[in-house]
Parts: C-alpha cells; sequence; structure tokens
C-alpha cells in the first residue's frame, strides 16, 4: 500500500478565502470556506483590494479551522498545496504567502496549483472511480474552458471564451434584468419561473475554432432586447428573458462538450467550477450525455465554488507526479493550464 | 530573546535576525523584484547561514503599515504563516516609527516620509528624548507634502527626513522647507528589519502584541471602492443602492 499523503491546501484567488485537508487526493477530511460574498454585493462584483484586505484578516483562522476539522496538526501535514494563479493577483499573494511560510517553518513541501486544475479534480472527490482520461467543461465566473484531461495534471484545451466567461455573462445579464449580484444563482431560480423558448438569443459560434465560446454577443442581445422593450414601454417578462438567456448559454456549452466527447472518443464528460452548479446546465448536460452514452460527472454545489478541497485533490497528482515549487513561488494572475 | 523580523511596506525587501542586543543577520533588497520572489528565499538564506534553527524564534516582528497595500500583505502573510506554525505572538510595528530608529537616538525632529502619490506621504514625527526613549509627537497618517512642510516650518525645529519619500521630494523640501533639515544618508534612509526588531523588542516589553491569527495590516487608507462608495452616499447618492 502506498503511503499516505496529508496535504493542506489553501485557496485565495478570488473572493472565497478557504483551506482544506486532503488525504491523498480524495478523501476530503475538512474542507473551510469563508467567503466574501455579503461585502462584495455591496458594489456589485468583486472588488480587488477589499478580496485582499479580507484574506489577509481571515486566512489563519480557516487553515486552523480546516486542521482543527481535520483533526490534525501541522506536524501530520506532508506538504502545502496552494492556488497561484490564475485570479485576482493580490487575493492570491495573501494564500500563497501564508502557504509558501507555513511550508517553509515546517520544513515540507510545497506545491503551487493551477486553479483550473483544483476545478478539475473536484470531481475526484465524490466520484472515486473517476480518472482520466475524459472530457470536462469548465465554467465559472472567469473562466469557460473545455479541457481534455489526457492525464493527472495533463490538458489539452480544446477551447475557451474568445470574451466574457459565461458566469460573467450571468453576472451581466443578471444586472441589466435587475436581479442583483451574483447573478448565477439569481437567474437560475428566476428562470424556473419563465419559458426558455419565449425568446430566441443568438448561439454564438466561433468560425474558426469549434470549440471556442464566445458570450459577448448573446449578452449584448439580451440588452438591446431589453432596452428596446425600454424604449417601447413595454415591460419585460424577466423571468423568460432569464430562462431563455440561460438556455443559450446552456445549450452551446452543451454541444461543445458532447461533441468533443464524440471527437476524441472520450465516454466520460465532468463539469466543473461554480456554473457547474447551474441547475439547467446539470439538467441540459444530462440529457445529452444519456442521448449519447456518456457517463456524466459533477461535483456537488460546494465543490463547484472556490474551495480549498479541490486544490487539494489536484495538489495531491501534482505532488505524486514531482512538481514542487521554491520558496520564490509568485502570484501568476493570468497563468496557463498545465504550466508549471 | 529572539526575534525575527520583516518590513516589505516600500520597494525594500528586508529581513532580519535580532538575538537580545546583537544583530545576528539582516539582509536588505533595494530592487524591483516582487517581494513575494524575495522575502522567503532570503529568510531561508539567514537562517541556513547563520545556521538558525527555525524552530528557536521567540517572537516575529513586522513593519504593519503604513505602506504599499501588496506589499504590506505579502509581509502580513508571511508573518502569519510563520505565527501560525511556530505558535509565537507577533508585534506589528508602525512603519514610520521603525524607519525613525534607524536615526536611533536623534535629538532632532525625525520626519519619515514614505511616497503615498498624489502629492501625499506617509508621515509621522518622533524624536528620542534625552533618555533616549522614543517620544512620538505625531503620529503616522497620510498628509499632503506642502502641508507637512508648512508644519515642519511652524514647529521651528531643525528636521532629519528618512524614507524613500526623499527620492520623489527631496526638490520640493529644499525649495521650500524655512527651517535646518537634512536627509539620512544610504545605510539609514529605507526600511531595515533591524530596526522594526528593535522597535519591535521595546513594545513587547511593554506588553504590546499580538496573535498571527488577529494581525492585520493597518494601511491608513480605505481601497478606493469604499472611498468612492463613501463619497457617493455622503453626496446623497443612496438612491444608487
Amino acid at each position: 500500500m502506498e503511503k499516505e499523503v496529508k496535504i493542506l491546501a489553501i485557496e485565495s484567488s478570488c473572493d472565497e478565502t478557504s483551506a482544506a485537508v486532503v488525504v491523498n487526493g480524495r478523501n476530503v477530511l475538512s474542507n473551510v470556506i469563508y467567503s466574501q460574498i455579503d461585502i462584495h454585493t455591496l458594489y456589485g462584483g468583486v472588488v480587488p483590494e477589499i478580496a485582499s484586505r479580507k484574506h489577509i484578516e481571515k486566512i489563519n483562522q480557516v487553515i486552523r479551522q480546516a486542521l482543527k476539522e481535520a483533526e490534525c496538526t501541522l506536524d501530520d501535514i506532508d506538504a502545502v498545496a496552494v492556488t497561484y494563479g490564475p485570479g485576482l493577483v493580490g487575493a492570491l499573494l495573501v494564500g500563497v504567502g501564508a502557504a509558501k511560510s507555513i511550508a517553509f517553518a515546517k520544513d515540507i513541501p510545497l506545491v503551487g496549483v493551477h486553479h483550473i486544475e483544483g476545478h478539475i479534480a473536484a470531481n475526484y472527490i465524490e466520484n472515486k472511480d473517476l480518472e482520466p482520461p475524459f472530457m470536462c467543461l469548465v465554467v465559472s465566473g472567469g473562466h469557460t474552458h473545455l479541457v481534455k484531461v489526457v492525464d493527472y495534471g495533463k490538458f489539452e484545451i480544446l477551447g475557451i471564451t474568445r470574451d466574457d466567461a459565461a458566469g460573467e455573462a450571468f453576472d451581466k445579464v443578471a444586472r441589466a434584468i435587475g436581479l442583483g449580484y451574483p447573478g448565477g444563482p439569481k437567474i437560475d431560480k428566476k428562470a424556473k419561473e419563465g419559458n426558455p423558448d419565449a425568446i430566441v438569443f443568438p448561439r454564438a459560434k466561433v468560425a474558426e475554432s469549434v470549440y471556442d465560446f464566445s458570450f459577448s454577443g448573446l449578452k449584448s442581445a439580451v440588452l438591446n432586447y431589453i432596452n428596446q422593450a425600454h424604449m417601447r414601454d413595454e415591460e419585460i417578462n424577466e423571468a423568460d428573458v432569464a430562462a431563455s438567456f440561460q438556455k443559450a448559454v446552456t445549450e452551446v456549452l452543451t454541444e461543445h462538450a458532447v461533441a468533443a466527447a464524440k471527437e476524441f472518443h472520450m465516454d466520460k464528460i465532468a463539469i466543473a467550477g461554480g456554473v457547474a452548479s447551474n441547475s439547467a446546465l446539470r439538467a441540459s448536460m444530462k440529457a445529452a450525455c444519456d442521448k449519447a452514452g456518456l457517463t456524466l460527472y459533477n461535483p456537488s454545489p460546494i465543490l463547484c465554488t472556490d474551495n480549498a478541497a479541490m486544490i487539494g485533490a489536484a495538489g495531491y497528482y501534482e505532488y505524486i507526479n514531482g512538481t514542487r515549487h521554491g520558496w520564490d513561488l509568485n502570484a501568476i494572475p493570468n497563468l496557463k493550464l498545465g504550466e508549471r | 530573546m529572539k526575534i525575527l523580523a520583516f518590513d516589505s511596506s516600500g520597494l525594500v525587501a528586508s529581513v532580519a535576525i535580532v538575538q537580545d542586543d546583537n544583530l545576528i543577520a539582516e539582509y536588505t533588497t533595494n530592487y524591483k523584484k516582487t517581494h513575494s520572489q524575495t522575502l522567503l528565499p532570503m529568510l531561508d538564506e539567514v537562517v541556513r547561514m547563520t545556521e538558525t534553527d527555525k524552530e528557536s524564534f521567540d517572537l516575529l516582528a513586522v513593519a504593519a503599515g503604513p505602506g504599499s497595500f501588496t506589499g504590506l500583505r505579502i509581509g502580513s502573510a508571511t508573518v502569519k504563516g510563520l505565527a501560525l506554525a511556530w505558535n509565537i505572538p507577533v508585534v506589528a510595528v508602525p512603519t514610520l516609527e521603525a524607519l525613525a530608529y534607524n536615526t536611533w537616538g536623534s535629538r532632532r525632529v525625525i520626519c519619515p516620509i514614505m511616497d503615498a502619490r498624489r502629492r501625499q506621504v506617509y508621515t509621522g514625527l518622533y524624536r528620542f528624548d534625552k533618555d533616549d526613549r522614543l517620544e512620538t509627537l505625531m503620529d503616522q497618517i497620510p498628509m499632503d507634502i506642502d502641508e507637512l512642510i508648512g508644519l515642519l516650518g511652524d514647529r521651528g525645529e531643525e528636521v532629519l527626513f528618512v524614507g524613500d519619500g526623499i527620492d520623489v521630494y527631496a526638490d520640493t523640501i529644499r525649495q521650500k522647507m524655512t527651517v535646518p533639515f537634512s536627509f539620512a544618508p544610504a545605510h539609514m534612509n529605507k526600511q531595515r528589519a533591524g530596526s522594526v526588531a528593535v522597535a519591535a523588542k521595546k513594545r513587547y516589553e511593554e506588553g504590546i502584541y499580538t496573535s498571527g491569527d488577529d494581525f492585520a495590516p493597518e494601511y491608513l487608507r480605505q481601497s478606493q471602492a469604499e472611498r468612492e462608495r463613501a463619497e457617493r452616499q455622503k453626496a446623497g447618492g443612496a438612491a444608487n443602492e
């Protein structure tokens, strides 16, 4: 039996301060998340400087709580894994700084982890049978990636968004309809009362790259629709707009993911990231996967949000593959997936 | 009492080990690399060079602000992580007070200035009294450079300037100061972790320290978003909410 590896993982790339203790990449002993959402809601979106300040205030308490819930101390920890990009640089630096000094203080290895690699690995936690290769659709407020997971820590990016991330489009449309921030859950809820076929919004295709995404055109179409209604003094049906917009997004995401799985002969698709907890996306992916004979994996909502357990999962496989970072590890706001 | 001290509040990154009344190691760089890339490698280097047992530190000290927001946070995150791992207390030293310690014993008014952009400096006024105790004549605050020069003129005492604000405002100071002044030389005009450690020791002896969990930097300024929101609300923009 291979030795048990216990990893302390830290995530602070946006507005969640999180720490977790994860054993062998799949067994989560604790996953503490402090969300700053209430503060940022006042500003209609994440304010980087405020996020960074909150991270500093909470980081130790969150780490301490994660150790406590895992019933262990730093002396039991084999390595520290931390998100070092992509994300807000000031926010990332807090987690990176704390992770480095803890690893240094305890003479244990430091493993820097890519945030998206973490989201992908979130799927390993609840699906003990899931192993690469598989297709993964990563959708969140900052990212929209269609990734071929070739092996642990080995990725081929098939498609990315050319403009807005899917979650960003949700936020902007939610603001336009007056639902407020954060847009994802608000639109999801509102859409349940609406007709997704009420309005036909464009399904954006990127001509030269079949798996890329573009959501700014869709967003503009929704905003135009709302503006035109206002100019004609017509009331819009918010629920119908939300449902129709949501359908336009989830349909494209689903089509791309399923088409890619077929082309590359994958029988498994995983979804990850904040938007992966959107009920319409889950339903549409489920229906499409069932139809195509593919197995769909999706993490629980808590593992779809930014959290450290997923960094612990990804960090474990990086650790096993020999990834080690030095004390000069820096936060890299635009880190590419697969870069080390 | 073995103190590990950091200052990453400005362009300078500095790490020092002070044991009782001896500076065991001090490593200071004034170079463009980010503190995230320099601070911990510097710590690693001084610990190795002096064969210091990592578990032997009694106290952490850090320049707690004001300064560059990012710089302060890199130092703070480092200190908080170390405090958590080693289970030792933290002394938060006001950055300007640590700079005043660079010129320990000065009977002149010590005026540390740090560039705070927008024609402002972070400043404070200090002096060592006849018993060589630090007197704080004015607590650290952000202030317009011209206002500071006026205030110093009104005091009418000779002034010793320290800090990276000199690099930016030396000409203004030369033109406008109405009282005698001088600029501290290279070995004492920028942040030094040795000074942070000495100032921290004093504070610790007076019972002024905190835990790594509770420690947070003192920015002396709100974020831009908070300032703008406060202004909007003041202007009656609450209708926007």
